[in-house]
């Protein structure tokens, strides 16, 4: 004691004052800021980054839902549509979709003429017919077997217009681009300024961008997701009812009834690093295993399914232990005490218990299944599919890699459906995340 | 298929078995069920379950084995199911009697699934290792082992004669992962200090489930947002006026996208780190006078340290292994360069490039897929068991 008040002024420094900081205080101060400022960077550039990628894939997207129509009156010339007479589809379907291209340009014409004559001095029939899609035939068909006693009628049909045109009303093609590509004429462009104008042409809500199926490379202006949806329906639903059970039991017996030995713990480390092994290694295992072993049908949602299944084991069986370790002793103890056998105590009073935890558990593990792409894509699920699926044994794609088959398409039209069917997939996640959150809030218990 | 009606015949004997079982043991018990040494239903579900199982067990070999013996009489291993089922059901069936322990036998049974269900998680294992060695094999039977691991030429031809070297592969994986991790480990670092230490309740309410959004994101948003947006934007903005690059698909996009994936995940798993290490010995800084952020710096992170290096080789083992992030950003082109504009391959993508479209199990270009993989999977194994490990021998330290 004696020593330290005996020479304060042995110390560096010693005119400081408790009214003023020192320059030592002053700079530890800074730094304390400083630091302070960095954190808030960091978690300013995580959610910036959020931000930004949503902005993105919506900016994108939300356009896909959205999709141009061309109000055109087509008289269904039976002299075209039905050669015969007889008016029998069978018969009628003996004309390919090609015949029915004469009949849109046709009805076109007049149209051309008037436009050529007023706004659109360049149009031609033959470029007013190019600005619908090439699926326009092909629809109205359809519709004309569909409907044999419509023929000879004059009827109005909202075909579906060319991606360059949908996509210039749309503000990505814009003039000069379109000077520069041989898909789409400028005059073009002037026309349909002009249809919109008198309200032939207009942009409505594109049911068929959710249920319909996939189309070719070059008319990404009829491609629809609804095959990919079935097929991730199907993948959910196998996931569901294999993964659930198989990772419940295992949770239930490694906590509730696993001695503690060597074989416990190898399936503990086991099951952690299953967790962390990429996922594109249980692409391989599926292609080595089901497919190439057990023989099952390439491309099918089952193999999917499958896969995915092994893939989120995991995950369903840690949220499991986890809910179950919650559980307090004195529940166990209570059961046994009265009588209860341990299998008795477990699924009478635990398990109901730990449901919740475990739902949760579970959503997450599928919105994880429903998300992934790279394990599918060794097992087949890229080819390109327009059949709806029937069965589990159907070739059918997954809603993610549709995504990736819309992304490898030269046609830069097929961005806007890429990003359409991720913000598909994300309302998904979200709905999933939600309902646990929603189960998590509810129903959590604090022992 | 012939497979699902014999399931649907095996579980109407089941449900045939409860029923009789039940009767059986009810009247053994001449019709009062406190004579019987279990409950009544457990009788029921023992003959039920003897029947099930024995079963769906040889139904199960069947479909994994069967087509391999005996191709086109799929019917024949569906029939062995049901005549051992009927004899399962006959043994179980003629054991009832009052004293008969059916509670025991039913548990007995119940826990042999409930084991064969953990047992699950080996056979996954067992199945990966086991093909990717076998087709490895085959692999190594027509390519020298020692051009794949050390070669530096990447040139597949379907012709045959490919130059199957690894080393630009490789080269390209890890570049891609430390630029990740270059972006990742400092911002998620940071961020969970900021929200484990400063962050007020309110902000930390908002901003930490917003970066946890982050690891909820499917991995092809990721790569889309990669190919459409970052990519471009390097390239017309930063390498293409610098003269470094004309491609949007480069090492440096990649790498950019999949450190923001990672933000989150090396944020949460630091901030149960920092969260963990005890409150007094921020106190006793606190006391000797430290700042915040002194006591940060010179307290809580070395403390914390063993558990963030695993938090960082658990990131660094998911970008090794990530797939569509790079498939998408990182371009196709194998080549050993350093600059990180130039479009660069990974093993994960040669998996995928390899195994799609036609795959003919006798080339070598096929099945150099499989030695990939294996690498990859090796590779990702020794990151996560060192990291568990020393995340396991860190929390021992203060619990």
């Amino acid at each position: 004691m004696a020593d330290i008040s005996a020479s304060p002024e042995g110390l560096p420094g010693a005119k400081s004052s408790l009214y003023a900081q020192s320059d030592r205080t002053r700079r530890r101060n800074a730094a304390e800021t400083r630091f302070k400022y960095y954190g808030m960077g960091a978690v300013a550039i995580g959610v910036i980054a959020l931000v930004c990628l949503l902005t993105s894939i919506l900016s994108n997207g939300l356009s896909s839902f959205q999709q141009t129509f061309l109000r055109v009156e087509i008289f269904l010339d039976p002299a075209v549509v039905d050669p015969q007479g007889n008016r029998d589809p069978e018969e009628m379907a003996k004309v390919f979709t090609f015949g029915y291209q004469p009949l849109i340009k046709g009805s076109l014409e007049a149209q051309a003429q008037e436009l050529a004559a007023g706004p659109a001095p360049e149009i031609t029939p033959q470029l007013l017919a190019g600005m619908v899609s090439s699926a326009a035939p092909a629809d109205l068909r359809d519709f004309v077997l569909a409907n044999p006693d419509r023929v000879g009628e004059t009827v109005e049909f909202n075909f579906l217009a060319n991606a360059r045109i949908d996509q210039y009303l749309k503000g990505r093609v814009t003039r000069e681009s379109a000077a520069l590509d041989s898909r789409v004429d400028v005059a073009q462009l002037n026309a349909a300024d002009e249809l919109v104008a008198i309200g032939q042409m207009q942009k409505r809500f594109n049911w068929d961008f959710i249920f319909g199926p996939d189309a070719s490379e070059n008319r990404p202006e009829a491609a629809g997701i609804g095959v990919a949806l079935i097929g991730s329906a199907y993948m959910m639903l196998i996931v569901l009812v294999i993964a659930v059970p198989i990772g419940v039991g295992a949770s239930i017996y490694l906590e509730e009834f696993a001695k503690k030995n060597w074989l416990t713990d190898i399936i503990e480390v086991n099951i952690s690093n299953l967790a962390a092994v990429p996922s594109i290694v249980f692409g391989i295992l599926g292609l080595a295993v089901f497919i190439n072993f057990m023989h099952l049908p390439i491309s099918s949602p089952l193999v999917g399914g499958l896969v995915l299944t092994l893939m989120t084991l995991p995950t369903i069986i840690i949220a499991t232990r986890a809910a179950l370790k919650s559980i307090p002793p004195s529940i166990r103890d209570a059961a046994l005490g009265v009588g209860a056998s341990k299998m008795q105590a477990v699924f009478h009073h635990v398990l109901p218990l730990a449901m919740p935890g475990i739902l949760t558990g579970t959503i997450i593990g599928l919105a994880q299944a429903l998300g992934e792409t790279a394990p599918l894509l060794l097992i087949g699920m890229v080819a390109f599919v327009r059949e709806y699926p029937d069965s589990i044994l159907d070739p059918a794609v997954g809603l993610p890699v549709q995504v990736y088959n819309f992304t490898n398409r030269a046609d830069p039209a097929f961005v806007e459906r890429a990003s359409g069917a991720i913000i598909v997939l994300l309302v998904f996640l979200v709905i999933m995340n939600l309902v646990a959150i929603i189960l998590r809030r509810r129903f959590e218990r604090r022992w | 298929m012939a497979l699902s009606y014999f399931v649907i015949l095996l579980l109407a004997l089941s449900a045939a078995g409860y029923v009789m079982g039940r009767r059986k043991a009810l009247a053994a018990a001449g019709g009062d069920s406190r004579g019987l040494h279990s409950l009544l239903s457990f009788y029921g579900w023992n003959v039920a379950l003897a029947a099930f199982l024995t079963g769906i067990v040889i139904l199960a070999l069947w479909a994994l084995f069967g087509s391999t013996l005996a191709g086109s009489m799929s019917w024949l291993g569906g029939v062995a199911a049901l005549v051992a089922a009927a004899g399962a059901f006959a043994v179980a069936y003629g054991a009832i009697a009052p004293d008969y322990r059916a509670r025991n036998s039913v548990e007995a049974k119940v826990k042999g699934i409930l084991i064969f269900c953990s047992s699950v998680a080996i056979l996954t294992t067992l199945g990966i290792v086991l093909s990717m060695l076998f087709e490895t094999g085959h692999f190594f039977s027509q390519y020298s082992w020692s051009h794949f691991f050390f070669g530096t030429e990447w040139t597949p031809r379907f012709s045959g004669n490919s130059e199957l070297g690894m080393l630009p592969l490789l080269w390209g994986t890890l570049y891609v992962s430390l630029i990740a991790l270059c972006v990742s480990v400092p911002i998620g670092l940071f961020a969970a200090i900021y929200l484990s230490e400063y962050a007020t309740p309110g902000i930390r309410a908002v901003a930490k489930p917003a970066i946890e959004v982050l690891a909820g994101i499917p991995t092809i948003v990721y790569g889309l947002f990669a190919l459409i947006t970052v990519g471009p934007l390097l390239r017309d903005y930063f390498a293409g006026p610098l003269g470094i690059g004309d491609s949007s698909r480069s090492v440096m996009t990649a790498g950019l996208v999949m450190g923001i994936m990672l933000i989150p995940f090396v944020s949460s798993l630091s901030d149960d780190i920092i969260n963990a290490v005890p409150q007094s010995l921020r106190d006793g800084s606190y006391g000797l006078g430290a700042t915040r952020s002194e006591t940060i710096k010179q307290v809580v992170v070395p403390a914390a340290l063993p558990g963030i290096v695993g938090a960082v080789l658990l990131a660094a083992s998911r970008a090794i292994g990530e797939t569509m992030i790079v498939v998408l950003g990182a371009g196709a082109a194998a080549q050993l360069s350093l600059n990180p504009f130039d479009a660069m391959t990974t093993i994960t993508v040669k998996i995928v490039s390899q195994l799609t479209g036609d795959t003919d199990f006798a080339s070598p270009e096929t099945l150099v897929a499989f030695a990939l993989g294996i690498t990859l999977f090796v590779l990702t194994l020794c990151l996560n068991i060192l990291a568990l490990y020393i995340v396991r021998k860190y929390r021992e330290q203060y619990e």
